[in-house]
């Protein structure tokens, strides 16, 4: 009986394996591309909204905080977002025939709400509570970005939770005074572990605690 | 049409059958010192074995389907592989819809709290109901009300599920069709004209017990429009016999006040008034206060005997429990009242039992409360007033005042009255209000017979029922949470009921069906409620005391007075009642259906019933000695054929139940009723007899062959035979506090483990719970609070009879001493969130562990449901989604769910979180004022809703909470503590206080 397998077939099988563990590494960085690209995270992607609203002119141009529309930023789990009633105080007497503000003038004219796509978006299963966030001195544009630059919003960090916890691991990296959270100029300065190190103690965060999963998640 | 299931059912593969003679001889050998959850047990039977040496049931976690689970993996391997891409999807763009106009009290993310009030059996019962953006939650008890005092029945925590049922009746019916209200009101205007000729003689109102003093007015009213017409009551659980009681004792109807808080000894005549009571939540804390063991001092208890004939939740909190059937219960109160110098036929059974009793209240004269149940007959309720008089209890433990309905009625006689004149073709036109009568009215008076011959029939009603099928008008009724409209207590405390939302499906309340007859087109509730109080002329300011009541769910100067009363001449010698013989069949309200109008709320059919652990159905209650002497078992179907009826019913062995009597739940069997309750269990109903509407005697049965399978969860989660509960007496505690501990092992110390005990030092909180077992009165308030709480879902009777039920607290019953007269002792079981705990060991992707507080988190995203926790947990307190319990929510039942806890998913495990919650509800306010959160500011879910204050949550680290105080008292102990879990919940041991002279 003749050989079955020409000296070939060796040169065929090595390759063939060297093909098997390309394909799976392959595999595995296009994976991880993915998961880790603007596709998936949505970072960096304007979101196409109902009225084009441009936080860059309402606080960059015109000086608005934040709290004007996002009303229980302090006091609740939920930021707020403004019912119409907020927009048609400055828009009942600006730009009262503008087209882009048709939605506006329709919501509040049938009382039917306008129906924003949300932008920053935690999983069902996170309980992430701002009232805390910005009592504790983390200042909107930690985890916003420099919402007065954009001209329409998007989402800047991937808000996963390896993410979150670097600061829950170090807040002292990120916190700022108090009076500084809706300042969306204040820029980290120079000492900044130092300060941060400092607000850690004053305003008493519970670094040990804060890592729990039960911080999080109910 | 055969509506009855047990003849349909197919005999199941029997186990091998119990032997009960066996299992007596078992426990004489033990001695009576053994505790025990179930007879099987004591049998030893090898099913049960194999049964508890399984984590879950057999057949829960193997794949039952004709293909092998293994075959089944290999032919969908390729497919699962797939599958796991679609976890790749990107995630869905969410919507975020604003207000158009903001509420000025609107937080977005805060829920509002308003006060409102539930009634339940013709009282008021005050709660505050959470709202999230406009939707109900969850109920609490109003601290201010008298008849909560913050605390909650199983009945007012479920009521929110049965605002979302999705089988509510949703339209106006006229026929059976669609109609509207409109024209309802023009059929209603013609409809009143005819009557009017005759000033309404042909008309007639039904309702049940009236809790509204508004809705009294407004049918007042339209009696004095029409002075022919007729306003008649039923209700099924009706409190005649209290009512006739007290017209017997004192020749006019009072309300009779009990101050158990006063009581040193108390006997219980077939009494379950801590929970059958109207006020029976503040009767539980009140006896609970005269029971918990204070530190101090020697420690001092109230002592209570109680005679009935099946294990209630008060029966088996007494110290001397007497089974004996609800007939020989006269007999009883007249050896009693012999005893106290009371003239009275009386004789001398139960000698032993009566005269300890006697001796302990003449000690205790004034100090004492005797209290007749509402399905013993007038006369007993007389003897009863007649020996609390003798005793001087009355003033002192008792008062009395006038009843909250200005001219009560007998309901029965009403009820038989009404029946009469639909027979006699005398009535044109019936207005239902509430109520199901063509179900609940005793089965002699034929109701639904005569409501054929009625030509104009109007119900309102929040199902289409049995009764609706009857009717020409279906008209929805609101639910309380979606209603203006308002509510006495038992003592006369009024509360405004206001709406959380606006009625999901257009439901009416009474006061617009009974206004829109009045005056047409009739007014809005709101208008109709708020005229009525200002009317009555109470309040200087009305609007601002309007406004004060409806924050505080409470009005003033509402309550009663006490009124003066004197004994009736002549009251003792009415004819005493001969005891039945032979058996006897007992009437009782299901203790978690209630009359049946919890029928279809799926929380309340879940829940294992006090004592039996019985869920989704009913049963024949027996005694041990009926079933040996019938040769039954648990789920052998008998025939009951009592007054000439006959239905089928499958039977539950219950210890402690009397011999001869036969208890059989009302309720189920509902012919027209919602998903959820359709075919469960049998009508019992249907062998109620006028005039055997509590109890009577000259009952037979008949082993059918057949049997039904029940699911009881009390075999589930169990642990062997180890010193779980722990029970003692009273004087041995004051010889040696420190008894209990005595009998078990030491504590292991914290050193002995194998991991770096410094490792964990909890500086900061330290969270931990006591349950006083010496007060639980196992009435499961708590299973039913977490479960509205933590969105625990319902997952029906077939996969609780495969142990996969999910309620995070489950109450354990043990049983102690012989079959017939076992000592009764009840046990939450929560998570124990231990230090040192099994689960986490063996999570093979950490998806359970300790925070830095001690909290034994459970972290759904991460489990992969390998139930190798469960598997290892000491306590059987982890519960796993062994199916998609949630699948297939309609967007109204998804309102219900809290908006903070995690929905879970299938395959996730998930267990007693102390409501971790609430505890970041309270942390984050506590933080944001840079303060610690103070005692108290937390209560979990279980915590508040129990009416005996037997749970307390706090912080371990601070020496002065509630907590650490209770956990310093030297009852309590760790269960299994000695398997070094460090458990944070611990439990106060039971003590009991029986009387030395009566062995019982």
């Amino acid at each position: 009986m003749g050989q079955l397998f020409s000296p070939r077939s060796n040169t065929i099988a090595r390759a063939s394996i060297a093909c098997v563990a390309l394909l799976i590494v392959g595999t595995a960085w296009v994976t991880d591309a993915v998961f880790w690209s603007p596709y998936t995270t949505w970072v960096g992607v304007p979101r196409e909204q109902p009225v084009p609203f441009s936080h860059k002119h309402h606080v960059q141009g015109l000086g608005i905080d934040c709290r004007y529309c996002h009303t229980s930023v302090e006091t609740s789990h939920y930021a707020g977002l403004p019912p119409t009633e907020t927009c048609m105080t400055c828009h009942s007497r600006l730009w009262t025939q503008a087209a882009l503000l048709e939605p506006v003038r329709q919501s509040l004219a049938t009382g039917v709400p306008i129906q924003w796509n949300r932008v920053n978006d935690l999983p069902d299963f996170v309980y992430f509570d701002h009232s805390i966030h910005v009592n504790k001195g983390v200042g909107c544009v930690s985890c916003h970005g420099q919402v007065d630059e954009m001209p329409l919003t998007w989402k800047e960090h991937t808000l996963y939770m390896k993410w979150c916890l670097q600061c829950h691991r170090a807040p002292q990296d990120e916190l700022r005074p108090r009076e500084e959270v809706f300042n969306m100029a204040w820029q980290k300065p120079q000492n900044q572990q130092q300060l941060g190190t400092r607000l850690i103690a004053k305003y008493h965060v519970q670094v040990s605690h804060i890592e729990n999963c039960s911080v999080c998640h109910h | 049409m055969n509506c009855d299931p047990y003849k349909r059912k197919p005999a199941q593969p029997k186990e091998p059958r119990l032997d009960l003679a066996q299992i007596r001889a078992r426990l004489a050998e033990l001695g009576g010192k053994q505790y025990w959850r179930c007879l099987e047990e004591i049998a030893g039977t090898d099913s049960f074995a194999d049964f508890v040496h399984r984590e879950f049931p057999a057949g829960v976690s193997e794949w039952r389907d004709d293909i092998s689970r293994r075959h089944f993996v290999r032919i969908m391997g390729a497919s699962f592989a797939l599958a796991g891409l679609g976890a790749c999807t990107k995630q869905p763009v969410e919507k975020i819809v604003p207000y158009v106009k903001q509420p000025p009290e609107v937080t977005p993310g805060k829920a509002l709290y308003f006060a409102t009030a539930m009634t339940f059996g013709g009282f008021g019962l005050g709660v505050i109901a959470t709202s999230h953006e406009g939707r109900p939650t969850k109920i609490e008890g109003n601290p201010d009300h008298p008849a909560s005092l913050g605390a909650t029945s199983v009945f007012a925590q479920a009521s929110v599920l049965d605002l979302y049922d999705p089988d509510r009746s949703q339209a106006l019916l006229h026929g059976g069709e669609p109609s509207n209200w409109e024209a309802f009101l023009s059929a209603m205007n013609t409809e009143m004209a005819v009557q009017k000729m005759t000033q309404g003689a042909k008309v007639r109102i039904l309702t049940q017990s009236v809790a509204s003093p508004t809705l009294r007015s407004q049918l007042q009213a339209l009696l004095t429009a029409w002075p022919a017409a007729k306003w008649c009551q039923w209700d099924p659980i009706t409190r005649d016999n209290v009512r006739e009681g007290a017209r017997l004792a004192f020749g006019q109807i009072v309300e009779t006040h009990y101050q158990f808080d006063k009581a040193d000894m108390i006997v219980a005549l077939d009494s379950d008034f801590l929970f059958t009571h109207p006020a029976s939540l503040r009767y539980a804390r009140q006896f609970a206060d005269r029971r918990r063991v204070k530190q101090g001092g020697t420690a001092t208890m109230n002592r209570m005997y109680a005679a009935e004939p099946t294990p209630s939740m008060t029966g088996v909190m007494a110290d001397h429990r007497l089974p004996i059937a609800a007939s020989e219960i006269e007999a009883l109160a007249r050896a009693l009242a012999a005893e106290m110098g009371i003239a009275t036929a009386a004789s001398d059974a139960h000698a032993a039992w009566v005269r300890a009793a006697a001796t302990d209240l003449h000690q205790h004269a004034g100090k004492s409360i005797v209290i007749a149940g509402e399905g013993q007959p007038a006369s007993v309720h007389a003897l009863a007033h007649q020996i609390n008089e003798s005793l001087g209890n009355i003033g002192r433990t008792i008062v009395y005042t006038l009843v909250i309905e200005p001219s009560p009625v007998s309901q029965l006689d009403s009820l038989r009255a009404l029946t009469n004149d639909m027979k006699s073709g005398s009535v044109d036109l019936l207005v239902m209000l509430a109520g199901n009568p063509v179900f609940d009215a005793p089965a002699d008076l034929d109701f639904a017979g005569a409501l054929e011959k009625v030509r104009t029939c109007v119900r309102l009603g929040a199902d289409e029922n049995e009764t609706s099928r009857y009717c020409h008008w279906h008209i929805p009724a609101a639910h309380y949470l979606e209603s203006w409209s308002d509510a006495l207590a038992f003592d006369g405390t009024a509360s405004i009921v206001q709406p959380l939302l606006e009625p999901l499906y257009g439901g009416k309340t009474a006061h617009e069906v009974i206004d829109a007859l009045l005056r047409q087109p009739g007014g809005d509730a709101y208008d109709i409620v708020r005229a009525y109080w200002a009317s009555r002329n109470l309040f200087p300011d009305f609007e601002k005391s309007w406004r004060q009541a409806l924050s505080d769910g409470v009005l003033p100067h509402t309550v009663l007075p006490v009124s003066p009363v004197t004994p009736a001449a002549g009251a003792a010698n009415p004819n005493p009642a001969q005891a039945a013989q032979g058996l006897e069949l007992v009437f009782r309200p299901d203790p978690a259906t209630w009359d049946g109008s919890f029928n279809n709320n799926g929380w309340l059919q879940e829940l294992a019933r006090p004592i039996t652990k019985l869920t989704w159905d009913n049963a024949a209650l027996i005694s041990p000695v009926l079933a040996e002497r019938e040769r039954l078992q648990d789920g052998d179907v008998i025939e009951l054929n009592f007054r000439n009826r006959t239905v089928s019913a499958p039977v539950c062995i219950v210890p402690g139940q009397a011999e001869n009597s036969v208890t059989v739940h009302l309720g189920y069997g509902r012919e027209r009723t919602g998903r959820v309750g359709a075919g469960a269990g049998f009508n019992a109903y249907a062998l109620r007899a006028s005039d055997a509407l509590w109890h009577g005697g000259g009952l037979q049965i008949r082993k059918t062959g057949a049997t039904y399978p029940l699911s009881m969860t009390q075999k589930y989660h169990r642990m062997e035979g180890r010193d779980i509960i722990r029970v003692g007496l009273l004087d041995e505690f004051n010889a040696n506090p420190r008894f209990i501990d005595a009998l078990a092992e030491p504590r292991p110390g914290k050193e002995e483990t194998l991991y770096n005990p410094k490792e964990f030092q909890y500086r900061g909180y330290k969270w931990g719970m006591s349950i006083d077992l010496n007060v639980c009165i196992g009435c499961n308030a708590c299973t039913i609070a977490c479960q509205a709480e933590n969105n625990i879902p319902v997952v029906g009777k077939d996969q609780v009879a495969r142990g996969r039920d999910m309620q995070w607290i489950r109450v354990d019953s043990y049983f102690r001493g012989s079959l017939d007269a076992p000592e009764i002792d009840h046990q939450p079981v929560p998570c124990m969130h231990c230090e040192n705990a099994p689960c986490e060991l063996v999570c093979p992707v950490g998806a359970t562990m300790t925070d830095d507080e001690g909290l034994n988190v459970q972290v759904y995203n991460r489990c992969i449901g390998t139930r190798y926790c469960s598997n290892n947990c000491p306590y059987k307190v982890r519960r796993f989604n062994f199916l998609e319990f949630n699948a297939g929510m309609t967007l109204v039942q998804k309102m219900m769910k809290n908006p903070d806890v995690t929905v879970r998913s299938r395959g996730v495990m998930e267990k007693c979180t102390y409501c971790t919650q609430r505890i970041n509800a309270a942390r984050i306010p506590a933080e944001e004022a840079d303060r610690k959160i103070r005692d108290g500011e937390i209560v979990t879910a279980c915590q508040a809703a129990c009416p005996t204050g037997a749970i307390v949550f706090g912080d371990l680290n601070d020496p002065d909470s509630r907590v650490s105080k209770l956990k310093a008292q030297p009852l309590d102990y760790w269960m299994l503590g000695e398997l070094n879990t460090r458990p944070r919940t611990s439990y106060l041991a039971k003590l009991r206080n029986p009387n030395p002279e009566l062995k019982s």
